[in-house]
């Protein structure tokens, strides 16, 4: 596999010369792009047949077999609706929103190590990258809410502002602690860090569970889903940020929404349970395991959708500012004083 | 010591996981959704769907237009009117029942003296243009002429009820 694609590299590089690294470039991007917007077609179908099996329905199941075909219908049927724009809204913004909400869900990819040295740029700033990439997701929320010019949109959008401004800072310090235990903010040191003859009980969760679990539930929070889907609210606001969109503007959100629960599985799989590495030491190490723990994480997104209520708004910025920051902060000084001991064996 | 404990469930998320737990079971548990142009709910025989009007065995009309059931009618769905015929008897020239007003509360059966307003086990029906469920009085023969045996069967099993 490794030899073909040298070749292939070497190939292009005799017959392109210099303009062949974009071309290739581009081919990597493809590579991990195209996956992902399948990944985000078939969650969609998965979320609505696991919640379904939780509600002891069936889910759907009329498009192709067992629904397989459903994510389809409903691209196609998104692809055909108009794209209605509200007389009063700020045309060029109400439509760039959508755009800005998506890029940055795909861009963070840029840096997720897939396998050993497997990512499209080693960027030894990984860590920080990708904070500020889904920092950055917020834009699009806020922009769509304040372009659409209608009340629900902007409170959704107010209230997604809040949201992540507040689980933001919870996930950072999360994150510090990783960067601790890892000393690198490169993602690839950072699974090296966590290899081991013990397999899954070097993995960063162990020592961090507390921090594992913060940064999980502020994953849930980040990417707006239940039970922190105030943006949306569609009991007390309609459906939030975006309500004035349709069609294909409508599935760009959708489409941000589920890739950032991927990046976010991936992220938690990647920080705190070993990336690609296998949890028993005698198996060989393999993408195949990031994609379990991939999977794994946002079955627990799943989930969480079908288990809990929504949070009221008062009680999600308790959890954030009152429990997690403090929690996360006490974490940060134990870590870098247990790093100190002598019983630090990750 | 209460306050304890309620700290330390809270921080171990005990009631979260308690709730994942009932969710995760479901998730396992037998499905109990009706695939409905496959399978269908089983019906009772007091079933309360499309209405008929009935005849005796010889053919004749069981409404002797009594107007009991226009009467009673709660959504004034039903219209009739009354003519004597050329034999001497009393007998409907206009029976209609308009769909778009009727509530299937079944009302018009329980007060029929003669059995001839019922409601079939028939509920997959439509109309394709307004006025299509108007139903007028050869529409509701013809569906009583069409359901008859079925209909009777379910009269017998109610009779005793009744």
């Amino acid at each position: 596999m490794m030899e073909l694609l040298q070749t292939l590299q070497q190939l292009g590089q005799d017959l392109l010369g210099p303009a062949w690294l974009p071309i290739w470039t581009v081919v990597k991007i493809m590579v991990i792009t195209v996956p992902i917007m399948l990944t985000v077609a078939y969650l969609t179908l998965a979320e609505r047949k696991v919640i379904g099996y939780m509600q002891i329905r069936i889910g759907p199941n009329r498009v192709g077999p067992y629904g397989l075909l459903q994510p389809l219908a409903d691209g196609v049927k998104l692809l055909f609706k108009e794209i209605i724009v509200p007389t009063g809204s700020n045309k060029f913004l109400f439509i760039a929103a959508p755009i800005l909400g998506l890029a940055p869900s795909l861009a963070a990819w840029a840096v997720i190590p897939f396998n050993d040295g497997m990512a499209l740029t080693n960027v030894n700033a990984g860590l920080l990258y990708i904070l500020a990439m889904t920092s950055l997701a917020v834009y699009g929320i806020i922009i769509a809410g304040w372009a659409s010019n209608s009340k629900y949109a902007f409170l959704g959008a107010v209230r997604s502002a809040a949201q992540i401004v507040s689980y933001e800072i919870a996930m950072g310090f999360a994150l510090v602690c990783v960067l601790l235990a890892s000393q690198s903010m490169n993602l690839g040191d950072i699974v090296h860090g966590q290899q081991g003859s013990l397999g899954l009980l070097n993995w960063y969760f162990i020592p961090l569970f507390p921090m594992f679990l913060v940064y999980l539930i502020s994953g849930v929070a980040e990417t707006n889903r239940a039970p922190f889907d105030m943006a949306e609210g569609e009991s007390e606001i309609v459906a939030g940020f975006h309500v004035e969109y349709s069609g294909m503007a409508f599935a760009l959100f959708f489409l941000a929404e589920y890739a950032n629960m991927i990046l976010i599985a991936f992220l938690t799989a990647i920080m705190f349970l070993g990336g690609w590495l296998s949890p028993l030491p005698f198996l060989p190490d393999s993408f195949i395991w990031l994609l379990g723990k991939a999977s794994f994480i946002l079955f627990l997104f799943l989930w969480f959708r079908a288990t809990f209520p929504r949070y009221r708004y008062d009680q999600l910025m308790r959890l954030g500012w009152k429990v997690f920051i403090p929690l996360t902060i006490v974490w940060v000084v134990v870590v870098a004083a247990w790093m100190q001991t002598s019983l630090w064996v990750w | 010591m209460q306050m304890i404990k309620n700290f330390f469930k809270t921080f171990l998320l005990f009631e979260l996981l308690k709730g994942m737990a009932l969710t995760g079971r479901y998730f396992f548990a037998r499905k109990i959704t009706v695939q409905y142009p496959e399978e269908k709910t089983p019906q009772g025989f007091r079933f309360r769907g499309l209405h008929a009007q009935r005849r005796y065995a010889n053919g004749e009309e069981r409404c002797i237009g009594c107007k009991l059931c226009e009467a009673v009618c709660p959504a004034l769905a039903i219209t009739i009117e009354v003519a004597e015929r050329e034999d001497g008897t009393r007998r409907t020239t206009r029976y209609d029942i308009d769909l778009y007003k009727c509530i299937f509360c079944g009302f018009c059966e329980e007060s029929c003296p003669v059995d001839a307003i019922v409601e079939t086990r028939v509920f997959e029906y439509h109309g394709e243009k307004p006025g299509d469920l108007y139903y007028t009085k050869p529409m509701l023969l013809a569906l009583g002429d069409k359901h008859e045996e079925q209909i009777a069967k379910d009269r017998a099993a109610d009779a005793k009820y009744r």
